[in-house]
This record gives structure tokens, C-alpha cells and sequence, in this order.
């Protein structure tokens, strides 16, 4: 399938009183918000068949912009939520955005419990380093020896990775990218809507109005320019040496296998209720 | 058709009854005593109609998933007790900002915090009130028999799904861990409400437009129906505003559509009143104590009456002041330091004297406690 042409896009996007948007200029949602609308005219999807769901932060505000069933949760819990949702309307494709602070601070244990039980959902995280809508606090993913308005003195806890979180909590399908590598990010949104299992996509994106002028990273240009030089796909990644990753990331598809799916077991379940009802 | 025999049951298992025969086509919660009988049975008898049932891995999320499965047409419940009740206040503020229908059970028992977690108590009256953050209304229901607990369980499904909001079931240890001979009512004789649905084509729904009930139509979200929803102040497209226009008409639509109803709302029993001089306020099993003590105070020749409060909140102030009309005085026992008594003294207005009887050990109020009390009053 080629590219999808900017008048379907445009027929995905809600234009009664919502534009333009509440992000800073520069900002990667944006480009996040084109890119999935684009996968999910890739998958087939018609616009009844989808919900986007979300917490509270920048990214909270993603879904309101599009045509589509849309909950803006409260902060952390969207995952919640969406579970609802999923498990009431098994037929709906329930595509959940989160930051990084929604998704693994407030949000952390419902992440992997989300992961573990391996429920059809898409969880996209934008991670951006901070609490942007705050104004620029730590979060779980913030680097270490890193600045925020929290951590003026430099900040002095590990940080999460996001992906080995998520995979090692038990989602299906893991992948990572940046809102730079725009086809890239298609390409793994629609392979992370059509994945049966929990998938998880951690998107880079750069928040220079406080991550970036607190650690004096320049321009959201610069940022994007800085994801350019990071990104590494997988496949070279895993022939890397350590001291070739310093300073890198791997983007690409992480994870991708076949785990029991939490619908087909249930639906077992409610066999064997039946069975014994029957007696 | 049979009639239905008399079955003895716990409190936690004809609330699960009345819900399932309320239509309650949906349970996501979290362990926790003395609630958990609940989630148990749920965990047998959904799965065996095909309904979802899913124990999520807290309270917090047991009730964002109701909210979630509610949005997409289920009929919700979770149930819990004070701490999980405290960790579902967040989200239950949500469900009244965005007005989606669940009903929540809190079976409660002593706190604050792990309290004395198999002993009863009455300490979450205000909380069910105003335990979430921001001002709204609350509809909140308390049973004290096991009949109750049925019939209870059916009303709030009915009211949250006629009002558009969650309902809370304040039911207490004692009488959710009790077992009384209850005859259930056939099927065809339960009355039930079911959301009011959009009759109109999907590009002209607008999600919060009210008509004259004020109660805005829930169309299930994947059925056509393509709108926004959040916890933020929202115009009646349900996109988030600020403009102080829309935004107080919210907020007074909000209270409205329940302040309006108080009459429907407003569940009271009365026993022995119509004589009385003496006035018993009591609800859930503390009722049942101020009960005998009413049946023992009349065979000693006192003129006692009990007025027992089903509906706590909205509280049932015309009831209460019907009842405190004329009376030498009125006594409130509760499991707590006096959170409806607060509430009687309010709306006594100089009628009559209105005592607390507070107690917090554990235990329940003896009908000899109360006795002794109004003796003491007398």
C-alpha cells in the first residue's frame, strides 16, 4: 500500500472547534498524532472500529483531534480504562497514549499488568524525557546526571527503558522509534495494531521547551537531528559492541512473539462456566 | 409459573443477585475483606453467560475498567471496602465529571486506613459523600437486611443508569457477612431501567446536549456514535472548555439533574411512628439494633419509633423533619463519631433534641445500648 494521501487524513481529524492544537511549536505529537492516523487507514480500519484512549499530559490531549471513539482518561490510568473498554467491545481496535510519566510513574503497575495479561491494546508512549505539561520535572525516564525542574542539582536515580520494561512484564510485541524516523514509525504502528497481543511502541520525541533548555540541547531541530545520530536499527544494534552503543538506541521491533491471548482464554473459561452450569 | 422458595444467603450474595438480575453484565475489582464474596461469586456466575469478568491488579484500575466498559454499554460493578474505597475516589470523580453509569459497592468496615479489617463500622457515611475532590452530587444507598441487599443492589443499577452517574451501595460487614431467609421476587416483577439511548443518526448526536431531564443520551462508544469524552469541564460536544458560559451551566446541569429528583431519590422506613414521642434515626445495621430496641422499649410502655434511612445521600431531609415533627427528642446511634447525626441536627431546626450515640470498637450497637442512652436523655 502506498502512501496514504493527506485528504484521508484530513477526513480523520475532528475540524469542529478543535484546531489548531494546544502543543508548542516543534513538538513531536504532531507528527505522532499524522503518522497513526495514516497506520490506521493502513491496517483497514474504518473510524467506528477504533478507540483512542489516553491519560493526562501532553499526550492526553492526542485523541481529541481525531474522528474516532475518544476517552481522555485521568492520569496514569488510561490502561484501565481501555482494558473496560476492550473487554466490553472485543470487536474495537483500543489504541491507548501515554507519556512517559502517565505510562510508568503513576501509571507503572498498570503497565505491566497490562503487559503480563497480554489483552489486545496498543499502548503508544511518548517519551519525552519530562513532565512537559508541568513544566519540565523528572520523570522515571529522565537520563541520570540529567536537569529538571526537580533536579536542578542534576538528577540522581537510574532511569527506566521503557521496551525491557514492557517486555519483560510480558507484552507480545515491543518496538521502538523517534518522531523523526516518521516511516519507520508508521510502518511499526501498524504492525503493532495488527499484533493480537499487548504492544507497546515507545516514541522518542523531543520536548525542548523544558527538557531541551534545561540541558541546553538547542532547538527542537537540533533534538530531531540528535535522534538522527542515536537512532540505531536493531539489526546493527545487535552487532554492536558496548562500547559502539554508547550514546545509541535501538529502534526496530524489539519483541515480537506468540503468547497466550487473554480473549481466547477467556472465551475458554466461559466454556467451562457453561459446562459446569449445564450439570 | 413456580413461586420462588425462601433461600437463606448472605448479604455479599444477594447483592451480587440483585445486580446480575439488575442486567449487571460486567465485574472488574480487587480482594479485599469484607468484599470479597462478591468478586467471587461474580467470578463463577458471569463467565457462565459469556459476560466479562476480570480481577485487575487494583482498585484504582477495577474501577477505571467499569468506567471504560460502562462507556462501551456494559452494565458495571465493582465492589471493595475503605481502602480500596479511598483509591477509587479518583476515578470515581471522573465517572461524575463525564457522567457514566456504574454502580460501586463499598462493604465497610473500621477504619482510617487498615482499620480493623473484619470488624464493622460506619465510618465511610461522609467519604461516599465527599470522598472524591470537587464539588457534585452523590447518590448513595445503605442496606441493613439481606432483602435489602437485593433489592438495594437493583435500585442503584436503575438510578445510575436513569441519571447517568455512578451510584454507591454503602452496605456494612455485618450485614454483608450475615445470612437471613430472603424469598427473591420473580424475574418479571423486577422493574428495570436501562440508559436512554440516541434515537437520532450519528452526525447529529451531540454527546452532552441534554433535553428537558437534563440527562444527557449515552450512545455506547464503537456503535456508530463517534464523541469525545474527558474529565475535564467539557462544552456539550464533550471537548474540554474553559469559557465560564458553558462552564457553570455544567456544573448546575450536573447538580440539577439529581437535585431535582430528591422525592424519587428519598428512601425511608418508618416502624412504630405513628405514636411515637421518641424518634430512633438509624441505617444500615446499626437499624436493625434501634429495631428491637424499639420492640423492647414499646413492651416496657415507652413510645419509641424508628425512622430507618435507606438513601443517605441525597440525605432525606424532608423524611427526617417529617419524622423529628413533634417528637421529646430524637437519638442517633451510628458506628461512628456522628457523621448523619451532623446531618439530623442540620435539618432538626429547633423541632426537637437531637443526641449522637457514637460508637467505634468494633462491634455493634446493642438495642440495650440505645435503651440506656434515651434513659439517660429522657
Amino acid at each position: 500500500m502506498g502512501p496514504v494521501h493527506r485528504s484521508v487524513v484530513y477526513s480523520w481529524l475532528r475540524h469542529d472547534k478543535k484546531f489548531p492544537h494546544v502543543w508548542c511549536p516543534g513538538c513531536g505529537l504532531g507528527i505522532l498524532l499524522g503518522s497513526l492516523v495514516r497506520s490506521l487507514v493502513k491496517s483497514g480500519l474504518q473510524k467506528d472500529e477504533v478507540v483512542l484512549v489516553s491519560g493526562i499530559g501532553c499526550s492526553g490531549r492526542l485523541p481529541v483531534y481525531v474522528d474516532v471513539g475518544s476517552v481522555h482518561t485521568t492520569h496514569g490510568r488510561a490502561l484501565t480504562f481501555a482494558t473496560g473498554i476492550r473487554l466490553a467491545r472485543p470487536e474495537l481496535t483500543v489504541i491507548v497514549v501515554m507519556g512517559d510519566g502517565d505510562a510508568t510513574a503513576i501509571g507503572g503497575n498498570h503497565l505491566i499488568h497490562a503487559a503480563r495479561r497480554n489483552l489486545n491494546l496498543v499502548a503508544v508512549i511518548v517519551n519525552n524525557l519530562n513532565y512537559g505539561m508541568t513544566g519540565g520535572q523528572f520523570s522515571p525516564t529522565t537520563p541520570m546526571g540529567a536537569k529538571a525542574s526537580t533536579a536542578r542539582y542534576g538528577h540522581i536515580e537510574p532511569a527506566f527503558d521503557i521496551a525491557a520494561l514492557s517486555a519483560t512484564a510480558g507484552a507480545g510485541f515491543v518496538a521502538r522509534t523517534t518522531v523523526y524516523h516518521v516511516t519507520q514509525m508508521e510502518k511499526l504502528l501498524t504492525q503493532a495494531i495488527m499484533h493480537p497481543g499487548f504492544s507497546v511502541l515507545e516514541v522518542l520525541s523531543p520536548c525542548h521547551t523544558n527538557y531541551g533548555r534545561q540541558n541546553r540541547l538547542g532547538s527542537q531541530v537540533e533534538m530531531m537531528k540528535g535522534y538522527k545520530k542515536q537512532a540505531v536499527r536493531v539489526e546493527r544494534w545487535e552487532k554492536m559492541t558496548a562500547a559502539e552503543r554508547e550514546g545509541h538506541f535501538a529502534t526496530g521491533v524489539l519483541v515480537d512473539r506468540e503468547l497466550p491471548l487473554y480473549l481466547e482464554s477467556y472465551a475458554k473459561v466461559c466454556a467451562r462456566a457453561r459446562a459446569q452450569e449445564g450439570k | 409459573m413456580a413461586k420462588m422458595t425462601a433461600t437463606l444467603m448472605q448479604g455479599n450474595e444477594a447483592i451480587v443477585l440483585g445486580a446480575l438480575a439488575a442486567g449487571c453484565n460486567f465485574y472488574a475489582g480487587y480482594p479485599i475483606t469484607p468484599a470479597s464474596e462478591i468478586m467471587e461469586l461474580m467470578s463463577r456466575r458471569l463467565p457462565a453467560e459469556g459476560y466479562p469478568f476480570i480481577q485487575m491488579e487494583d482498585e484504582i484500575a477495577s474501577i477505571g475498567c467499569c468506567l471504560g466498559a460502562s462507556l462501551a454499554g456494559r452494565k458495571a460493578m465493582t465492589a471493595t471496602s475503605g481502602p480500596g474505597f479511598s483509591l477509587m475516589q479518583e476515578n470515581l470523580g471522573y465517572g461524575y465529571i463525564a457522567e457514566i453509569p456504574m454502580v460501586l459497592v463499598n462493604v465497610m468496615r473500621a477504619g482510617p486506613s487498615t482499620g480493623l479489617p473484619t470488624n464493622v463500622a460506619q465510618g465511610d457515611v461522609q467519604q461516599a459523600r465527599w470522598g472524591t475532590h470537587g464539588d457534585h452530587p452523590a447518590i448513595v444507598y445503605c442496606p441493613a437486611t439481606v432483602k435489602e441487599c437485593f433489592e438495594l443492589a437493583i435500585n442503584c443499577f436503575n438510578l445510575a443508569e436513569r441519571f447517568r452517574t455512578p451510584v454507591i451501595l454503602l452496605a456494612d460487614e455485618v450485614v454483608a457477612h450475615m445470612r437471613e431467609k430472603v424469598t427473591l421476587p420473580e424475574p418479571d416483577d423486577i422493574e428495570i431501567i436501562n440508559r436512554r439511548q440516541p434515537t437520532v443518526p450519528p452526525d447529529w448526536y451531540i454527546p452532552y446536549k441534554s433535553d428537558g431531564s437534563m440527562i444527557p443520551l449515552l450512545a455506547d462508544l464503537g456503535q456508530g456514535f463517534r464523541y469525545h469524552v474527558t474529565g475535564l469541564v467539557h462544552d456539550e460536544r464533550g471537548f474540554p472548555t474553559r469559557r465560564q458560559d458553558e462552564v457553570e451551566p455544567f456544573y448546575n446541569r450536573l447538580f440539577a439533574k439529581i437535585s431535582r429528583h430528591f422525592s424519587d431519590l428519598e428512601m425511608v422506613k418508618g416502624f412504630s411512628l405513628a405514636d411515637a414521642d421518641t424518634l430512633i434515626i438509624a441505617y444500615g445495621c446499626t437499624a436493625r439494633s434501634a429495631a428491637a430496641a424499639v420492640r423492647i422499649g414499646r413492651q416496657r410502655g415507652l413510645k419509641l419509633g424508628l425512622l430507618q434511612l435507606l438513601s443517605l445521600w441525597p440525605f432525606p431531609r424532608r423524611a427526617v423533619e417529617k419524622a423529628l415533627e413533634g417528637k421529646k427528642l430524637a437519638l442517633v446511634p451510628e458506628l461512628n463519631m456522628g457523621q448523619i447525626s451532623r446531618e439530623v441536627k442540620r435539618v432538626n431546626g429547633g423541632r426537637t433534641s437531637v443526641y449522637r450515640h457514637g460508637k467505634m470498637n468494633g462491634s455493634m450497637i446493642t438495642p440495650n445500648e440505645i435503651l440506656n442512652h434515651l434513659r439517660e436523655v429522657n
